[in-house]
Parts: structure tokens; sequence; C-alpha cells
């Protein structure tokens, strides 16, 4: 394998995947660096929502992002079918988040009129319970009402990230697996990335490693402060279609199977599962759809999300070493089309895209590590 | 390892799709059904190809069968039992629920 490329994308995960996917299909010549299976893979673990209600509802710059995203999403899946000839299960039926108390609807509703307010193109609607149970005779007895926004997709994350790996390779894309990197280091006008195995060369360096930014962006200058947020899924044997939408804590497959989330914990680097996150889910669950108490669980699963300190996406480029640019986020999904169409795009020409310049680092310097 | 010994081993007899299958205890529903010459255990939804048992250790899936009115059970980890009814499936299973209204939100 030759070893001099434009660009080393660290990270085969969707985030590093859509941007190297994203590289390669303007003309590049750009190398993928993956780690082993013992990494933690958050892309491996993932819901699988293309999800805009009320992301960025206090931060405009992200609600711009993620509405680019979602709105090239489309191209994104027929681009990588037409390549691949692999199906994503992507739609866009739209998220319909079920509600089980008058507080909560008005606290959902209050963030979506603020996103609205910097997003006039997002809309939204109140259902109450009336309506809920014409879309959905099934629903549970304690479940009030609904928000539906036109704005929301879904799509099977395992796909996406074959999806955009293959179509990565059919545009001549190089691929190492099982390979950590153990340094960035400054070789003349070029990077060299060096493994256990080999070292590689590139003219850009775009470290897009999960967790493992915080130690590779220490290294090249670059404070990368993510710290892992585990969430847990349940999924269940495949069912006939009775939840069409996109939901942030049920949603039903292309295929039937159905996935229950999702929590929310702060435990360190530890991917496991735990009855009591178990018991809440399937009680969510059941209270949703009474019926699926029935339903058989097929697997469980806890996986480690890439957080950054407010939750917002990092991008940025380290000053000390121009051409190495850090990317971090915990919505690969939702933004792989922004990834691999407006990001890589700004990237080409060795820059980022003006929108993000507020996503920088520096916001972060007056709070405490 | 667990052997099954024909010559010692009980016998079972359970239905599949209505047909006497004949087997020896311990013996799971997947291996029983093999050994009579069946193979196609169910018919996938999503292309509606025919499927019947891959892995034989409770990975694939590819073995789902009904049992006694209930869908998407794993053939290969489950035992025969005496009387058993055992049938193809070619839908996943509705749980009751009901048919749900299209396109009213969009």
């Amino acid at each position: 394998m030759k070893s001099f490329f434009d660009t080393i994308v660290i990270g085969g995960g969707l985030v590093g995947s859509a941007i190297a996917f994203g590289l390669q299909r303007l003309g590049t010549n750009t190398l993928v660096i993956d780690e082993g299976d013992n990494a933690l893979r958050a892309a491996r673990g993932n819901f699988g929502l293309i999800w805009v209600q009320g992301k960025g509802a206090d931060f405009s710059p992200y609600a711009h992002w993620t509405w680019s995203s979602a709105e090239a999403w489309q191209t994104l899946s027929d681009e990588i079918i037409e390549l691949t000839g692999s199906k994503l299960g992507y739609s866009r039926p739209g998220g319909l988040e079920l509600c089980f108390d008058e507080k909560d609807l008005k606290a959902r509703k209050d963030k979506l009129l603020r996103l609205q307010a910097h997003q006039p193109n997002f809309t939204f609607e109140i259902l109450g319970r009336n309506s809920v149970c014409d879309l959905m005779p099934d629903v549970g007895d304690k479940v009030i009402g609904a928000i539906y926004s036109p704005a929301d997709g879904h799509v099977n994350p395992l796909y996406l990230l074959r999806g955009l790996h293959a179509a990565f390779q059919v545009k001549g894309g190089a691929t190492k697996n099982g390979e950590t990197v153990i340094s960035i280091k400054k070789d003349g006008a070029r990077y060299k990335v060096e493994t256990k195995t080999s070292s590689y060369f590139g003219e850009q360096v775009i470290l897009a490693a999960g967790l493992g930014n915080k130690k590779l962006g220490a290294s090249i200058g670059l404070d990368i402060r993510v710290k892992p947020l585990r969430g847990q899924i349940i999924v269940t044997e495949r069912l006939t279609k009775f939840f069409p939408y996109a939901a942030t804590q049920i949603r039903q497959s292309e295929e039937g199977s159905v996935m229950i989330g999702v929590s929310h914990e702060e435990v360190g680097i530890d991917d496991g599962t735990t009855a009591d996150v178990m018991k809440k889910m399937s009680k969510w669950g059941t209270n949703a759809f009474p019926k699926l108490t029935k339903a058989q669980v097929i697997r469980i699963w806890g996986a480690l999300r890439v957080m950054t300190p407010d939750g917002y996406p990092i991008y940025d480029e380290s000053k000390q070493y121009p051409g190495i640019f850090g990317v971090a986020c915990h919505s690969g999904v939702t933004l792989a089309a922004a990834h691999s169409y407006h990001l890589a795009a700004a990237l080409f020409k060795n820059k980022l895209p003006r929108i993000l310049s507020p996503m920088a680092i520096e916001r972060f310097n007056n709070a405490p590590h | 390892m667990r052997r099954i010994n024909p010559k010692t081993n009980k016998k079972l007899i359970f239905q599949f799709e209505n047909q006497k299958i004949n087997c020896n205890e311990g013996e799971t529903i997947a291996s029983a059904l093999l050994a009579s010459g069946e193979n196609i255990f169910r018919i996938s939804h999503q292309s509606g190809s025919a499927r019947g048992p891959y892995c034989m250790m409770g990975v694939c899936f590819d073995c789902l069968v009904e049992i006694d009115g209930t869908p998407n059970r794993q053939a290969c980890m489950i035992r025969a039992r005496n009387g058993m009814e055992v049938r193809r499936q070619s839908k996943p299973p509705s749980l009751g629920f009901s048919e749900i209204a299209k396109g009213d939100l969009k």
C-alpha cells in the first residue's frame, strides 16, 4: 500500500467515513485509518435518527448546520445507493414525540418556538390525545398528546456506516483497519501519521476518532474535551409496522424491529447495560404502546456517545499545525450529509466552513476543565 | 459433550405444518426438522425468499418458526416437546396492533 495521501482521516466511524467519502468524491486521495474491534465505536451503537426537532434551539449555528444536513440527507442516501447498490433504510416521515404530561409538552413546545425564532423553515404541530389516537389507535392511556415535526427522519445506522465505507472505496479511497495511531508529526511540508506497524504521510489530517480525539488532539495543540455519555438501547423482535415515525425514545426499523431508548449516563468508559435503566425504558415503551408488553426482546446494549462540554459539536484547526483539523460530535447520523458535502467541500480548500466558526474550541476557553 | 442416543433416548412426536415429526428427547426443533428433511422454516417478509437454519446456535435468526401460536421463536434454541404445534412463518407477528393511519400528517 502506498503511503502518501492528500488527506488522512483518523477514525472510521460515522464522522470519519462521512468526511472521507466527501473528500474522496471531490477527487482527492484519502486514507481512513480505523482502529480494531477493541475500539469504543460509538457508530455501532447508534439509534439512527436524523433529528432536527429542538437541536440548536439556544445556539443558532448548530440549528442551521443541523438543518442543512437534514435537507441534504435524501441526496446522500440516493448517492450511496447509486454507488454501492445497498439500501440505507432512510426515510423522512417526520418526528413524533409522545408526551405523558402537560409540563413536558409545554417545555418541548417552548424549545421548538425558540428554534423557530432563528430557523423559520422549521415547522411543527401539537397533537392532542385524540389526534394521536386517530393516527395510532394502540397508543397507551397515559399519552396526553404529541409533538410532530416533518423535519425529522431516520436511517439504519449500521447500513449507513457500511454504505459510507463502501461508497468511499468505490470512489477509490483507501482504508486501513486494525491500526491505532500513536503519533502525528510534522515532516517537511507534510504530516507523518504513525501507527505501531506503519507510517503514512498526508498534507491534511482530520481527527475523527471520537473519544480518542482527546489524546490525539492534545498531541497537536487541539484541546478536544470530549467525554463518554452512555446510552442504552432495547431491540425487540421484528413486528408488523405500528409506529411509522422517527422519535427520540422509540423507532421501528424498516424491517420491523423496535428500538427503545435512550438513557444519558455519565459512567466513564463503561458500555455495559444495567437492569434499572432497562426497566425504565421497558416501562416507557409499554406505557407508550401497551401491546409491546408481549414483544420479545432480542438484544440490549450500551454505547458511549462522544459528548462535548456544551453538547454542541467541535470543529477546529490546530493553530500550531495548520492543516490538522479536529471534529467531534454525538450527531454522526444527523450530520452525515453536512459532513460529506458542506464540510468536505471546505476541507477540500483546506479550511472550515464559515458557519462553523462558532463551534471552535475557543468557546470553552473561560470554562474550567 | 452431551450426545443423543437414538437407542436409549425417549421418542417424541410433534406437528410441523400438520405433519407428524418423530424425534428423540433432547433434540431441538431445528435439528428434528432438518433430520426429517424439512429445510424451509420461514419465508422472509422482506425478500420473499425461503429461509432455514444457518448458524444453529441462536445468532442468525433465520430458523424462526411459530410454536403453539407464538411466532418468531428460534427453532435451533428450543427443544422439541411431545405434541408441540410448529408452523412456518411468513410475516412478523402483529401483537394485535391495529392498522396504522398513513399519510395524515404529511
